[in-house]
C-alpha cells in the first residue's frame, strides 16, 4: 500500500487493527514525507529514532490485541509541549538548546495510548502570533497556494507548523494549543479540523505557558472523527494542573451520530462585521442552510459584548504573559547573554531577554508589564477582567435560552501572503482572531471545519462553539456539517 | 493618554528588556497603537461586575502539605547556562 501518510487516523486505526498495515510501515511513510518537506519548514526537530522505537512497540501491542485507538498513529507535536530529552523551545531563541527532563501530561498520555512521535513542529514564538512569522526557526509555509501563483502563504498561527504538517500529510494528526485562536485559525487557513476544548479539559502541565487562564491544548486533524479520537487520548484530569477538571472523559467518537435533529444553532448577529468579504458571508449562510437541512433549528442570537473581546484579550493575555515569561532570565535554562566586565545581574537579565525574545514577544511582555503597573492595574487589567465576565455572561444567557451550538465564520479572510502584514501595525494582525478569541475568554469549546474554497482556491473554515464540557455534542454538530459540506480538496504538492 | 519615550524606557526596564535608546520612539508609538485599541473598553458599563478570576467555576483542589517529589538536583541543573557545585551560578549580586 502506498501513501499511508495520507490516511486519516480513523482509517489507519482500522487497518492497524485488522493487521493490514503495521505501525512501522505507517511511520516510515510519514518519515519519508517529512524528509521531503523542508520547503514547508513545519517539522523543526525530527525524532526518527524515537518514532521507530515507538512504532515497533505499538505493533507488539496491536498484536497482543489490546490496543487503544491511537496505538500506532504517527503524530507531530507542537514545539510548545515539553518532551523528555527532545528539544522544546516554544519557537524561541531564549529556550535555545532546552531539553526537558520531563514529559508534558498530554504527550505522556499520547505515548501511553501507543501514539508515535514524529518530531516537533514549528510555531509562533511562545504562541504569540497569527501567521507563524515570529518563530526563531523561520516562517512556516502553507502547503496551499493561490491557484498557479507561487507566492508563499502563511499557514496561520500560532500552531502553523501543526496545521501545515497535517494539511501536507506529513503526519496523521498533530497537537496544537489555542490561547486566542491558535488552533482554529491555522486549521481554517489550511483546510483541516481543529478543536479547542473547554478550558480545563486537557492538562496544561508541561506545556510552556503563554496566558494561563486562556491556554488550552487540542488536536489538529484531517477530519472531525479524528479530532474526536485524538482529543479523547489527550483529555482528562491531571493532579499536576490545578485548573484541570476531574469530570470523566466521554467516548467522543461515539457521540458522532450525525443526528442533530431539533438541535438549536445560534447565529450571532455581532459576528456579521462591517466589510465582511462576500465569500465569507456566503460560506456562513451556506453552512447555516446545511445545518437547517440536517434538522437543526436556526435561531438568531445576540452576543452584545463581542466587540470588546479583542481589546480585553490584548490586556489579559499580555498581562499573564509578562508574568509567565518572567522566568526566562538566563539562570535556569536556555540562552544567557555574554556579559562585559563589570556588568551585573540586572544587565544579565536585560541583555538576555533582549537577545532571546523576538519583537512580538518583547512587545507583549512590555504591554503586559504596563497594564499591570501601579496606577494602571485597575484602569486596564481589572476593567478587562470585568469585561471578560460580561463576555462569558453573553454566552451563558444564550445557552440558558436553549441554544446548543453557535455557528460563525472561523477567520475574516483566507490565508494571506507571508510578509504581507509586515508594515501593518500590530493591531491589524490581532484582528485575525476576531471570531475565535471570545471562546477563550469564555472558556468554551470551539471547533473549526473546512467549509469551502475561495475564488483563489484557498480553504475557508466555519467555527462552531459549544456548551462547556459538551465537546461530544459539539463534535457531532461539526461532523454533521462536515458530511454536508463534503470538503475533499487537498493542496497540490509543490514542495 | 499617550506614552512618551521616557515611559517606554521605564516599562522596558520594569520588564527587564534592554531597548536601545534609538528604538524607544518606535516602541512608544506601538504601545500607543495597542493602548488606543484597548481604550475601547472604557465604553463598557462594568458597574457592579466582578472581575473574572476563574473561567470555570471550580474550587482549587487541595492536597496534604507533604513532600511528593525531590532529589533531582542533577536534572534541575541539567539545562542551566552556568551551574557549579550543585548551584545555579550568576554574576555577583551582593558586594
Amino acid at each position: 500500500m502506498t501513501d499511508l501518510n495520507k490516511l486519516t487516523i480513523a482509517e489507519a486505526r482500522d487497518l492497524l487493527h485488522k493487521g493490514d498495515v503495521t505501525a512501522v510501515e505507517l511511520t516510515e511513510s510519514c518519515l519519508s514525507a517529512i524528509e521531503g518537506s523542508n520547503a514547508l519548514n513545519a517539522f523543526v526537530h525530527n525524532t526518527p529514532e524515537i518514532s521507530r522505537e515507538q512504532a515497533k512497540a505499538a505493533d507488539a501491542r496491536l498484536k497482543s490485541g489490546d490496543a487503544p485507538a491511537m496505538c500506532g498513529i504517527p503524530v507531530g507535536i507542537k514545539d510548545l509541549f515539553c518532551t523528555k530529552g527532545v528539544l522544546s523551545q516554544a519557537g524561541s531563541a531564549i529556550l535555545e538548546g532546552f531539553k526537558p527532563e520531563y514529559e508534558s501530561t498530554i504527550t505522556r498520555q499520547l505515548w501511553d495510548n501507543g501514539a508515535v512521535m514524529l518530531g516537533k513542529l514549528n510555531m509562533d514564538e511562545f504562541a504569540m502570533g497569527s501567521s507563524n512569522e515570529t518563530s526563531t526557526y523561520g516562517d512556516v509555509v502553507n502547503p496551499w497556494r493561490r491557484g498557479n501563483d507561487d507566492a508563499p502563504l502563511t499557514p496561520g498561527g500560532s500552531s502553523g507548523g501543526s496545521a501545515a504538517a497535517v494539511a501536507a500529510d506529513l503526519c496523521l494528526g498533530a497537537t496544537g494549543t489555542d490561547t486566542g485562536g491558535s488552533i482554529r485559525q491555522p486549521a481554517a487557513f489550511t483546510g483541516i479540523t481543529g478543536i479547542k476544548p473547554t478550558y480545563g479539559r486537557c492538562s496544561r502541565w508541561g506545556v510552556v505557558a503563554f496566558a494561563s487562564s486562556l491556554d488550552q491544548a487540542g488536536p489538529m486533524t484531517k477530519s472531525v472523527r479524528d479530532a474526536a479520537i485524538m482529543l479523547e487520548a489527550m483529555a482528562g484530569h491531571d493532579p499536576l494542573d490545578s485548573t484541570s477538571s476531574d469530570l470523566p472523559v466521554p467516548n467522543f467518537e461515539a457521540a458522532l451520530t450525525g443526528d442533530i435533529n431539533g438541535k438549536k444553532i445560534g447565529i450571532p448577529k455581532e459576528y456579521r462585521m462591517d466589510g465582511m468579504p462576500e465569500e465569507i458571508s456566503k460560506l456562513w449562510e451556506d453552512g447555516t442552510a446545511m445545518l437547517k437541512d440536517a434538522g437543526a433549528e436556526i435561531v438568531d442570537i445576540s452576543l452584545p459584548h463581542t466587540k470588546y473581546a479583542l481589546p480585553a484579550y490584548y490586556v489579559i493575555a499580555p498581562a499573564e504573559a509578562s508574568s509567565n515569561l518572567a522566568r526566562y532570565d538566563g539562570v535556569r535554562y536556555g540562552h544567557r547573554a555574554t556579559l562585559a566586565a563589570g556588568e551585573g545581574i540586572d544587565d544579565m537579565y536585560e541583555k538576555t531577554r533582549a537577545e532571546g525574545f523576538g519583537a512580538e514577544v518583547q512587545r507583549r511582555v512590555m504591554v503586559g508589564t504596563y497594564v499591570l503597573s501601579a496606577g494602571f492595574y485597575d484602569a486596564y487589567y481589572n476593567r478587562a477582567r470585568r469585561v471578560r465576565t460580561l463576555i462569558k455572561r453573553d454566552f451563558e444567557q444564550v445557552f440558558a435560552a436553549g441554544v446548543d451550538a453557535i455557528l460563525t465564520p472561523a477567520t475574516p479572510s483566507a490565508a494571506f501572503g507571508l510578509g504581507e502584514m509586515a508594515d501593518a501595525d500590530p493591531v491589524q494582525m490581532y484582528l485575525n482572531d476576531v471570531f475565535t478569541v471570545t471562546v477563550n475568554l469564555a472558556g468554551l469549546p470551539g471547533i473549526t471545519v473546512p467549509a469551502g474554497l475561495d475564488k483563489q482556491g484557498l480553504p475557508l473554515g466555519l467555527q462552531l462553539i459549544g456548551r462547556p464540557w459538551e465537546e461530544g455534542d459539539l463534535l457531532n454538530v461539526a461532523h454533521t456539517l462536515e458530511q454536508a459540506v463534503g470538503f475533499v480538496s487537498k493542496p497540490a504538492k509543490w514542495w | 493618554m499617550s506614552i512618551d519615550k521616557e515611559t517606554a524606557a521605564r516599562v522596558a526596564h520594569l520588564a527587564r528588556i534592554r531597548v536601545k535608546d534609538e528604538d524607544l520612539p518606535a516602541l512608544a508609538e506601538e504601545f500607543n497603537a495597542i493602548l488606543g485599541f484597548i481604550e475601547q473598553l472604557n465604553e463598557v458599563d462594568v458597574e457592579g461586575i466582578e472581575p473574572m478570576t476563574s473561567v470555570t467555576p471550580q474550587r482549587l483542589k487541595r492536597r496534604k502539605d507533604v513532600v511528593t517529589d525531590g532529589n533531582q538536583q542533577e536534572k534541575i541543573l541539567a539545562n542551566a547556562p552556568d551551574a557549579r557545585e550543585g548551584f545555579f551560578a550568576v554574576p555577583k549580586v551582593v558586594e
